[in-house]
């Protein structure tokens, strides 16, 4: 290790913001040295991504301090964080699609604009630290990947001494995080000290120097990496020992084909092909994860299957409990529905398709059964009792289910979702990255839910993004890759590496040491 | 036809002028995300402002050159700038809701514009309902000294007063700022998604404010060319009309680009007078009015079919419309 | 502590704002917006404040008949201001309000001129009632529908619209000109009075029974139908409307014929009912007005009646100080202006708190 490592970069003294009612951050106080990375570890909804706002300039601090250098300083402003060196990645990547990358990159700095000398300088940058990207790509041309790339190199282009990246490796490929903490760790060698908040306990243990755990929007404790393992950081992390082993049990009656996708094609809006020639079935009773990078054609799959895509060719087949056989392609969305096929699909921001935010809870629940009568009239006794029902049985933490679902926490705004949508009784259940930045409890009680319908002999499709998630609870696994199917593999005997490279390489045939 | 060109040109000019102060005013505007529906109102307050400068400055007697033309302007640009600062004082400090806002402004501009008009009216105690500024108005719509000595040439392109040839460079300047500059890229980021304005440490208040009153002011001079140089210094209450909203509707036939809207307001222009070239004496009279609508269906119909093309590159400033606020969760 | 960045303030958002309080918050702003139009009549005309307010009250209330004209303008432009309503709901930002009015009026004064003498007074009563509510929902039709196939911009679509249908009005007027040469209509059918629509026990009341019963019929559309609920979730998010099968083009196209339709009845109210005629200018500006009226109250067609009935008084009111004093009637219009910012501006208040950070508080616990 450098001589810096003992250095404090910034420390964080009594920081308390509150929104509201809602206590975010509570007397926070803790530091971070040159050259280190530290990993901040929390359920959702402990206060992490207020905590590092409040560093970056978003959010200003009802209380406490903040010292770099050990200097007191005050961040009104993101401008002010820069000009302490201070850069930050956000989870939601905070770029402007119709501008280049190297335009999004000098973007706030002082001093003409010189498109040359910007581009000069990102590629020295780019060399410097393994980054590989186009500065003159415009952003909506661009992958998950790299506009994070882009938000990386912006920071540093900017000077920044300590980065912090939010949840950084929650839209990359195995193959992209291994690409990405390579970029980290000659960072750290370079004296920059980096947080980097993330859910995922394997990360912690591979990238990190130390773990600082918030509960609740208080400081717990932290850890030295090296000296600890999973079972205590989860412990610290949730405050009581979680199973951290998710059930798959075995549906008893028979398995028999409820979806039969044949030949399928979809060309998106801009005419390019999104799926090629998928075909595959799910059965009663049984969880087929699906598992690809993002946008490799799982959001266009679920949607064709709901009848929301325009679908170019090819048969998406629906098998009753009596084995009658039904055509969903060219049906209408509602009437796939009445046939008892439900997509819970929560996409990137949670609220953006199964429910409405500044509707209340009971409102919510009329989305699906409003037109359940015959008056022209809502009926509104049923969806309140349906929402009291899924508040408590589904323990929903609410003031109350006249509550605009905005101003619910994403565990809870996705509990009443896929409590809605089961409520249905569903005979096909497909839902889409359903524990999304949720906290494991929560994470665990969706499960659970997912589990129960399929013991109730409902066929579930489930993207997921973790593959150790989707490796312990599908029973089979359909790999995407490019709008292919790369495979479709058992999820008792599937190995993690495999599926990694299945994602990234139809087929996966670079797959060199299988056994 | 020649001969028809030759006339026709020159008063399309002069009917597009004023809308392409108005649409490079709120194409300004509009890419800090704001949209100003009380441009009408500022452009009636700019033409107002100037006319009380210049009225003023006419009963003091003794006209001179520069003086004659700098109370107007600057009066002009003092009237819409101020405009401007309620706007934004509204929409962005106060985050009020702009389309509210901005019908609130054209309602309190237009009652300015003719309320002080209608007052002066009654000072000068004229008996036709109308004032006229013959005196300023004649520096103001002095064309170029060589015009009339060049024949068509003079007479399609050297035959305005200055403000015209202003409207062009100015239309020109902010393209290139909008377009080359670092001014402009934060610019446009401010109105494509404020959030990340503000993240990169660009003040996004600042660049709205700055780009909304300059945009205000930009199109208050529209007023003033419309009654100095235009009606020749001679305001009556709502000769300006529905310029106001013609410029906003030019905003979009442009698709947000201030150098395309030198050509397209002059196209509109000569759309708005069309129907003054109907041959006089025939049965149906009754057809002008409705030649008179023809810059409205045309860009109706743009706008329908840049809608239809749905080309990432035409589409408004993604956050155009909305307040911003920091910290909304 | 010498923090050279320290903000002064700043702003945060409300939790939740009790209802007393709001209103007060609102009612502190139309108190302020007052004192400050007093200051500016009394800076322009130098006579005393309290006279002023007086006039403006009686400008609104002074007799039976301007009491009944105040509301009657409240009943038409709260009829406005419910037509544009279920539009604004779905967030569709309908400006052609004054088009689609004039449009049904134009219909209505077709009626009345070419089937006089041809068909009995009831029949053509009927024609005009049904001709003026499918023109004004054909005018909020077509921009409803370019919206629904091609997503087009519909505020600058219903404004276009706007000036079409004020040219096609302009082009009537020549076409029905009466007397020849005087470049209007006239009262139509001074002597017959027919297609003139009947009064209630005198002739302001029609209007507002009309205003009344729509208030309530749009209360119910939009609060308690499953057309209603449909516009609402369709104004939050087209995705989730598609995914929960509602037809978003089907519910735009729909919910703009009945925002155009009720405007095409005000143009009936307006030309068969009120006027007698019809003027490029029938509809005032009140197609804009409208829309504020909406807003301020948060699309609460009960709340509507209120604001619409501030805004007539207001615009009454200070059309009566502009007689009295002898201004020109735009100054109504500038103390509308300034009265609307103080109200819009107070919104603000309304969401947001302003924090002052106290410099001894810091660093503590």
């Amino acid at each position: 290790m450098s001589e810096n490592t003992s250095t404090t970069a910034i420390k964080l003294c009594g920081l308390t913001k509150t929104f509201g009612h809602v206590i975010a951050n509570s007397d926070v106080s803790m530091e971070i040295k040159k050259g280190e990375i530290l990993a901040l570890l929390g359920e959702n909804g402990s206060g992490k991504t207020t905590l590092m706002n409040m560093i970056a300039g978003i959010y200003y601090p009802d209380e406490g301090k903040i010292l770099i250098d050990d200097k007191e300083v005050s961040i009104g402003s993101p401008r002010d964080a820069f000009r302490y060196g201070i850069g930050m990645v956000h989870q939601h990547f905070k770029l402007i699609d119709v501008l280049t990358a190297a335009e999004n990159i000098t973007l706030g700095e002082n001093g003409r604009l010189d498109m040359k000398k910007t581009v000069a300088r990102i590629k020295d940058i780019c060399d410097k630290y393994g980054f590989d990207i186009d500065p003159n790509q415009k952003v909506y041309n661009m992958s998950v990947s790299q506009k994070q790339t882009v938000e990386i190199v912006k920071v540093l282009y900017r000077g920044a001494d300590i980065l912090i990246l939010d949840e950084p490796t929650a839209v990359l490929t195995p193959q992209e995080t291994e690409k990405l903490f390579k970029v980290l760790s000659n960072m750290k060698k370079d004296g920059k000290a980096i947080i980097i908040i993330t859910h995922k306990l394997n990360e912690v243990q591979e990238i990190s120097d130390r773990v600082a755990v918030l509960r609740q929007g208080h400081y717990i404790g932290d850890l030295i990496t090296a000296e600890t393992n999973a079972q205590e950081m989860t412990d610290m992390m949730v405050g009581h020992k979680v199973e951290l082993n998710i059930d798959r049990p075995e549906y008893k009656g028979e398995k028999v084909p409820r979806i039969v996708v044949n030949g399928l094609n979809i060309r998106n809006e801009e005419g390019i092909e999104k799926l090629k020639d998928v075909s595959f079935s799910v059965n009663s009773g049984e969880i087929l994860g699906i598992a690809g990078i993002s946008g490799c054609g799982q959001k266009e799959l679920l949607e064709a299957i709901a009848g929301l895509q325009v679908v170019e060719s090819g048969s998406i087949k629906y098998i009753d409990e009596n084995g009658k056989e039904s055509e969903l392609v060219g049906m209408e969305p509602l009437d796939i529905t009445e046939l008892g096929v439900t997509l819970s699909f929560v996409p990137e921001d949670r609220l953006g398709m199964g429910l409405v935010g500044n509707m209340d809870l009971a409102d919510n629940m009329m989305l699906r059964s409003f037109r359940n009568n015959s008056t022209p009239f809502t009926d509104r006794k049923n969806p309140h009792e349906l929402a009291d029902r899924i508040v408590s049985e589904l323990d929903v933490k609410t003031p109350s289910i006249e509550t605009e679902v905005r101003k619910l926490s994403g565990g809870n705004v996705q509990k009443v979702l896929v409590g809605r949508e089961i409520s249905n009784t569903p005979s096909v259940l497909m839902t889409a990255y359903a524990v999304r930045g949720l906290d494991i409890n929560s994470s665990y009680a969706i499960y659970d839910l997912i589990n129960q319908q399929k013991m109730k002999g409902v066929a579930v499709i489930f993207v997921g993004e973790d593959l150790d998630v989707l490796l312990q609870l599908s029973d089979r696994i359909l790999v995407l890759c490019d709008g292919q199917v790369s495979g479709i593999v058992d999820g008792k005997s599937a190995d993690k590496n495999q599926v990694g490279m299945m994602m990234t390489k139809l087929g996966g045939e670079d797959k060199n040491n299988e056994e | 036809m020649f001969d028809f060109l030759i006339s026709f040109i020159p008063r399309a000019v002069g009917q597009g002028i004023p809308l392409l102060y108005g649409s490079t005013g709120e194409i300004m505007t509009e890419k800090s995300g704001n949209l100003n529906l009380g441009i009408p109102g500022v452009m009636y307050v700019g033409g107002i402002a100037g006319v009380i400068g210049a009225f003023l400055y006419e009963q003091g007697g003794n006209v001179i050159a520069p003086l004659a033309i700098l109370i107007p302007l600057l009066c002009s640009l003092l009237g819409s700038l101020i405009m401007g600062l309620i706007y934004c004082f509204l929409t962005v400090t106060l985050r009020a809701n702009q389309n509210v806002t901005g019908l609130a402004m054209t309602t309190f501009g237009v009652g300015i514009g003719n309320f002080f008009g209608g007052s002066l009216i009654k000072i000068s105690g004229a008996d036709v309902p109308s004032i006229a500024l013959s005196e300023t108005s004649a520096y103001f719509s002095k064309s170029l000294p060589f015009a009339d000595k060049c024949g068509w040439f003079g007479k399609v392109f050297l035959s305005y007063g200055f403000l015209a040839y202003l409207a062009i460079i100015i239309a020109i300047v902010c393209s290139v700022v909008l377009k080359r500059t670092r001014i402009g890229l934060h610019l446009r980021a401010v109105g494509e998604d404020p959030a990340t304005a503000d993240a990169a440490g660009i003040n996004v208040t600042r660049y709205k404010y700055v780009s909304t009153c300059i945009g205000c002011m930009i199109a208050g001079i529209g007023g003033l060319y419309y009654v100095m140089d235009y009606a020749c210094g001679v305001w009556s209450n709502d000769a300006f009309g529905d310029r106001g909203w013609l410029a906003i509707a030019l905003v979009i036939f442009t698709i947000w680009r201030p150098n395309v809207s030198i050509v397209s307001s002059i196209f509109f222009g000569g759309l708005y007078i069309l129907y003054m070239y109907l041959p006089t004496g025939m049965e149906h009279m009754e057809v002008k009015e409705l030649y008179k609508m023809l810059p409205y269906i045309v860009t109706l119909i743009v706008l329908v079919i840049t809608s239809m093309r749905n080309r990432r590159e035409d589409q408004p400033p993604a956050s155009l419309g909305l307040a911003y606020f920091r910290e909304s969760r | 502590m010498k923090n050279n960045h320290e903000p002064l303030f700043h702003v945060v958002k409300r939790d939740e704002l009790s209802r007393g309080k709001g209103i007060l918050i609102r009612v502190v702003a139309i108190i302020v917006a007052l004192i400050f139009c007093g200051i500016i009549t009394v800076a322009l005309t130098g006579v005393n404040p309290i006279s002023v307010y007086g006039t403006m009250v009686t400008g609104a209330f002074g007799s039976v008949r301007k009491t009944w004209v105040t509301l009657q303008n409240t009943a038409i432009l709260l009829l406005i201001a419910l037509a544009l309503t279920p539009a604004f709901r779905m967030k569709f930002w309908n400006c052609g309000g004054e088009g689609q009015i004039l449009m049904g009026g134009l219909a209505s004064a077709a009626c009345m001129i070419t089937l006089a003498d041809k068909l009995p007074n009831a029949v053509i009563i009927i024609l005009m009632i049904i001709s003026s509510i499918v023109a004004g929902a054909v005018w909020a039709g077509l921009p409803a529908l370019f919206k629904a196939l091609w997503n087009t911009n519909e505020t600058l679509s219903t404004l276009m619209m706007n000036y079409i249908a004020i040219q096609l009005v302009a082009y009537f007027t020549v076409v029905w000109e009466n007397p020849k040469g005087s470049g209007k209509i006239g009262i139509i059918n001074q002597n017959s009075n027919i297609g003139w629509l009947p009064e209630i026990a005198n002739k302001y009341l029609l209007a507002i029974v009309v205003g009344l019963i729509i208030t309530f019929f749009v209360y119910i559309y939009i609060y308690y139908t499953k057309h209603g609920y449909e516009v609402c979730v369709v104004g939050e998010s087209y995705r989730t409307a598609r995914y929960v099968g509602i037809k978003v083009g089907k519910v735009i196209v729909r919910t703009l014929l009945l925002s155009g339709a009720l405007c095409g009845l005000v143009g009936l109210l307006l030309v068969g009912g009120i006027n007698h005629t019809i003027t490029t200018t029938i509809a005032g500006g009140q197609g804009f007005t409208a829309i504020m009226v909406s807003w301020l109250a948060k699309f609460n067609p009960f709340v509507m009646i209120l604001t619409s009935g501030l805004i007539v008084f207001l615009g009454r009111g200070a059309g009566e100080i502009a007689t009295v004093f002898g201004f020109n009637q735009s100054f109504s219009d500038i103390l509308t202006g300034i009265i609307l910012f103080c109200i819009i501006g107070c919104e603000f208040f309304v969401t947001y708190k302003i924090k002052i950070n106290k410099k001894e508080g810091e660093g503590n616990v």
